[in-house]
């Protein structure tokens, strides 16, 4: 049975997206001492996926020049530090890819420090580096970034707390229901293990899914390190959303 | 896997990727000039919905993002998979608004009311708005809703509003008419008064 067959004037047939129970960081992560007056103390109220819940905001092309997606570019002159390229598809979770969806990326500089006003870790600045950077994905859900690799970091968590070198990444999708903000890792860095925010996802399967993969055939000979990451946001459940059960 | 609470449909995670924080340097990479504008400024018509993110102590969050999502005055949302097809031309409506907050955690939005929405199996949702909180310490954004305190009607049938039992709680998710179009709508991440967060 269709969409379509299915529409009448007393009756709304909406596309419903699949659960990510169990994905995400429990809220209450004790290890994360900001989570502590932070994280809400209540359950959560389940909502019904509606149309406010199914629809979203489809930022695009208008908010982006192909400028943005180079963090080495619009200063004065070359960033330090490693060079790379980063790439990937966004998928949703039944595999179809998500285009002309808006990414926006964040990130420290090679010496581990943020070009903000809060950051005191006492690495250097870079004039040639800000670290924002922004694209929208291509037909088939590709995105393509030149940045350079962020170095690690110390952080007040507890003694002697360093965060792995990481890059934030911030996702809309198609729908409400799909909007994601979250951190990109590198392969082997032997700070997972320590850190509380990697940590607080649950599953290590899932857990290993912010990890970009090297990849010598994005790597540009004489230029830049390639690496390889896919973002899967939540998809459609398979079935038409019956209505019964009001 | 050894966590029971993964496996539900059978399916681990659907292989979807998980949320991490924000962190405090979201102010790098997320704030837009025309974020709190989902109408342009000075809009005939539009309302401003300011507020104050407050932790569990009681003490403004400066380090916030505030994100709204909502219908047009029209009930109507300009998105393929609204099944009542296009909305209506609205040129300048955005229907999203972005609010990072200042030093003593105040965002704001500008923006129209939004009209009523028909439920999947009937019924009618009051007019609101979705608003995601993004913030150092939250590991995943939190969900909660705005309606509107002259809808009384409205929110007296609202089936979001109908499961929340408690008075008190439910009272979070209305905004304070603050009169000439300006509505306040404050969140309380924790603690006493704590808003209404959503699983959706």
């Amino acid at each position: 049975m269709t969409v379509n067959d299915r529409r009448d004037a007393s009756e709304l047939v909406l596309p419903r997206y699949v659960s990510a129970a169990g994905v995400h960081p429990p809220l209450d992560t004790p290890g994360y001492q900001s989570s502590r007056l932070r994280a809400p103390g209540q359950p959560l109220v389940p909502l019904p996926q509606g149309l406010t819940e199914i629809t979203g905001p489809l930022l695009g092309t208008e908010r982006v020049t192909a400028a943005d997606a180079d963090l080495t570019a619009g200063h004065a002159g070359e960033p330090l530090g490693e060079r790379i390229i980063v790439t990937g598809r966004v998928l949703d979770s039944d595999g179809r890819p998500v285009p002309d969806t808006l990414i926006e990326i964040w990130q420290a500089n090679a010496s581990g420090r943020y070009a903000h006003h809060v950051d005191d870790h006492p690495a250097p600045l870079d004039p040639n580096f800000t670290g924002g950077g922004r694209c929208v994905t291509d037909s088939l859900g590709r995105y393509r970034f030149v940045t350079i690799k962020p170095g690690a970091y110390p952080w007040r968590n507890h003694f002697n707390a360093w965060r792995p070198a990481h890059i934030h990444f911030s996702l809309f999708g198609r729908a409400f229901t799909q909007r994601l903000i979250t951190q990109m890792y590198f392969p082997a860095d032997p700070l997972f293990a320590l850190d509380p925010i990697f940590n607080s996802i649950p599953d290590p399967q899932a857990r290993s899914r912010l990890v970009a993969a090297f990849d010598i055939e994005l790597t540009q000979p004489d230029w830049a390190l390639g690496y390889n990451w896919d973002i899967v946001l939540r998809g459609r459940t398979a079935t038409v959303f019956e209505t019964d059960e009001s | 896997m050894s966590h029971d609470r993964h496996n539900h449909g059978g399916q681990l995670n659907q292989g979807l990727t998980p949320s991490q924080t924000v962190g405090p340097f979201l102010a790098i990479g997320l704030p837009w000039a025309d974020g709190p504008f989902v109408v342009p400024p000075d809009t005939p018509g539009s309302i401003v919905i300011k507020g104050r993110v407050v932790d569990g102590a009681g003490q403004p969050v400066p380090d916030a993002l505030v994100e709204t999502w909502q219908a047009d005055p029209d009930g109507r949302f300009d998105h393929p998979d609204d099944p009542r097809g296009p909305a209506p031309a609205a040129a300048s409506f955005r229907g999203f608004g972005r609010s990072a907050t200042d030093p003593e955690g105040n965002y704001r939005i500008v923006t129209f009311r939004p009209g009523a929405l028909p439920c999947p199996g009937g019924g009618t949702e009051a007019p609101h708005l979705d608003v995601s909180v993004f913030a150092r310490g939250l590991l995943d954004r939190v969900v909660t809703r705005m309606y509107f305190p002259d809808q009384i009607d409205a929110n007296g049938a609202d089936p979001v509003l109908a499961s929340i039992a408690d008075p008190v709680r439910k009272a979070t998710l209305i905004a304070i008419d603050e009169a000439d179009g300006r509505f306040r709508f404050d969140i309380r991440l924790q603690g006493d008064g704590e808003t209404v967060f959503f699983d959706v």
